[in-house]
């Protein structure tokens, strides 16, 4: 009863609290647009290529394709510097019959134009390549006929067998000419599929696309908001009095505690779904797992944020000290989640995702929309949130004690 | 014999090496008003919030309705006005009052009832659907008060009340005050305004972490031997 006395009260201050209230979903909005925006502009910029020993037709396919410029280089070595001095952002070289890349990959978008270009270019060459075999195989065919109605005219008009020795020898050219051609056909069949080896100066093919960003960045705008705006809510109950004077009142400690839950949590699920739709709607990310599963582990995450939020707020005197936890507790979050790949960190490092809340977020929700995975399935991440949940909310109930010891 | 509803056994409260409370013995009767006076700092807020168990006592007692406090239930039985206003600037002045009685467990059905007879104690009815962003110092002080009115508490304590609020409206807040005492319910109230600490039936003067005289009005002004109470104070402060 006290419970939801609590709750609608903190609702209602949020509600008319516009500003504050226009921040947490026009901010994440915006942040998000602006950062699709920025990439998608990106994949229009011009890449420029170097290639070692590819064929003229390939350079020039891939000179034809826009914002792409082809560079040529003689050796390897001479590319590589290239792409050392920004030259270039990335290299092709032919090895045999198989293609080795090397992208420079700081910027992810355009390793993805590269990639693009080189394979269209490929495609496109390989079907010239057919093409002319093609040509050259009806040519050939002609000749053939050719010849051999010529023989036939010659048989006739002669109509002697003196010459029947020439006659199989113009077949036997023939027919060597045909099968020479079908050796050019079956030759570019097995150019069409020629070995391409990517390689990466920084990060992977992983790195930084926007829709693997996504699940991370979803998370820690419900981190952020409810973590700052909740701490920021108790603390100033805190100093106004006001958390005193309801603790002069039989209210449980605990209710309070359970009272700005239930309501940040509102708040939470509100904002996630909001997120979820801009970013489905607006930007055209794919979702392929359940959008509810993915509004059920962000509210898991809203309660631990709303719970560190409060915990962390009784260490702060004012407004400003509860932003100092930015740099310290989200900040940190961030680095840790998922958005930089851990696999590349020393171990140690590595270890310390594992007290991170938004990895485990992070990693069920990318698995969810990117994956497809169902709920039941990140039952490990989800536990360990609850694990986090439970542990903070037991130390608030208990933190309160500072102000009452009943 | 008379019940007693706060009794203070040698209170004595420090705040890291700072000893606020040296040994504080209080006792406040059932339908009695005392007036806890003392210069700022001396303490007496402390002692309130003792008495409520909002902090812990570094030795000593506090008993309040004959329970050791701090005792969560009994805080249902007591209405409290600190001295800071301690209200939610963003809600109007009847959400706060509904809030606050919705805590202090006031059922449903009396909620109304109760609101409207606090408001009008402290003449706030017309105001009460305004935000109390909106408010004066005095309408947040008299709103602050009601709170603590509501649910007709069997003790009252109460931290300034008075201040910021006009001589008219603070006789109309006295004759509530007193009206409550003939009910039977009991008051401790603190305050800086002698005039006021006339009124009560008994003055504690809070002093160097010890009650220094604690006795009717009359009393006091006769041991000193002096006029009023304000030259009680001063006289005991040491001041002239
Ligand atoms: N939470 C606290 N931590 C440290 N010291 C405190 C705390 N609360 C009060 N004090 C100290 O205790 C002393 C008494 O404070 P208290 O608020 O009880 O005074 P008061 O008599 O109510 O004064 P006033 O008339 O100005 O309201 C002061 O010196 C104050 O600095
Ligand atoms: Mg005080």
């Amino acid at each position: 009863m006290r419970t939801i006395g609590i709750m609608n009260r903190v609702l209602k201050e949020l509600f008319r609290d516009k500003r504050t209230l226009a921040l947490m979903f026009v901010a994440p909005i915006l942040v998000m647009l602006l950062m699709s925006v920025i990439f998608n502009t990106n994949s229009t910029t011009n890449v420029n290529v170097g290639t070692v020993a590819v064929t003229q037709k390939l350079n020039k396919e891939m000179g034809g394709i826009k914002h792409v410029d082809v560079k040529t280089y003689d050796t390897k070595a001479d590319a590589k510097q290239a792409l050392q001095d920004e030259k270039i952002d990335a290299i092709i070289k032919k090895n045999g019959n198989n293609y080795d890349l090397t992208y420079a990959n700081t910027d992810s978008s355009k390793t993805a134009v590269v990639k693009m270009a080189f394979k269209n270019a490929v495609t496109a060459t390989s079907i010239d390549q057919l093409k002319s075999a093609l040509k050259k195989s009806t040519t050939g065919m002609a000749k053939l006929q050719a010849q051999l109605q010529a023989m036939q005219k010659q048989q006739a008009a002669m109509s002697a067998s003196t010459q029947t020795t020439g006659a199989t020898a113009a077949a036997k050219k023939a027919a060597s000419t045909k099968s020479t051609s079908t050796t050019t056909a079956t030759k570019s069949t097995s150019q069409k599929t020629p070995k391409i080896t990517n390689h990466y100066v920084y990060g992977d093919k992983n790195t930084g696309y926007f829709a693997k960003m996504l699940p991370i960045l979803m998370g820690f705008f419900v981190f952020f908001f409810v973590f700052l705006i909740s701490g920021m809510a108790l603390l100033k109950e805190r100093t106004t009095g006001t958390l005193d004077r309801l603790l002069a009142t039989p209210v449980k400690r605990s209710s309070i505690v359970f009272g700005y839950m239930l309501s940040y949590g509102i708040l939470a699920v509100i904002q996630t779904i909001v997120i979820v739709l801009v970013t489905v709607w607006l930007l055209g990310i794919e979702v392929v797992g359940n959008m509810a599963s993915v509004v059920v582990i962000n509210l898991l995450l809203a309660l631990v944020a709303l719970a560190f939020g409060i915990l962390l707020s009784t260490f702060a005197n004012s407004e400003f000290q509860m932003m100092q936890f930015i740099p310290l507790v989200v900040i940190p979050q961030v680095f840790f989640s998922g958005i930089i790949p851990l696999d590349s960190m020393a171990d140690w490092v590595k270890d310390i995702s594992y007290i991170i809340p938004l990895k485990y977020s992070g990693d069920a929700v990318s698995d969810i929309i990117m994956r497809g995975t169902s709920i039941f399935s990140e039952g490990w991440n989800i536990l360990v949130l609850l694990v986090f949940l439970v542990v903070l909310t037991i130390l608030n109930v208990v933190g309160l004690r500072r102000y009452r010891k009943v | 014999m008379t019940q007693a509803i706060i009794e203070l056994n040698h209170l004595a409260k420090k705040f890291g090496n700072q000893t606020v409370l040296k040994d504080i013995n209080l006792t406040l009767n059932k339908g009695e008003i005392i007036g806890l006076i003392g210069p700022s700092g001396a303490g007496k807020s402390t002692v309130i919030k003792v008495a409520l168990g909002m902090e812990v006592a570094s030795g000593g007692s506090a008993k309040v309705f004959d329970t050791v406090m701090p005792n969560r239930q009994l805080l249902g039985r007591i209405g409290y006005m600190a001295q800071t206003d301690a209200l939610y600037e963003a809600l109007s002045g009847r959400e706060n009052l509904k809030f606050y009685g919705l805590m202090k467990g006031i059922a449903k059905a009396d909620m109304a009832k109760e609101v409207a007879h606090a408001a009008q104690v402290v003449d706030l009815t017309d105001d009460l659907d305004k935000r109390v962003a909106g408010y004066s110092g005095g309408m947040m002080r008299r709103l602050s008060l009601a709170i603590a009115l509501l649910g007709n508490p069997e003790l009252l304590i109460l931290d300034e009340p008075t201040v910021g609020i006009d001589p008219a409206l603070r006789r109309q807040i006295w004759a509530e005050l007193g009206s409550i005492r003939d009910e039977g319910r009991s008051i401790l109230i603190t305050t800086h305004v002698m005039d006021e600490a006339e009124l009560v039936d008994r003055v504690a003067l809070l002093l160097g972490g010890e009650v220094m005289a604690f006795d009717t009005p009359v009393a006091l002004k006769q041991q000193y031997g002096v006029d009023t109470i304000e030259d009680v104070f001063l006289k005991a402060e040491g001041v002239e």
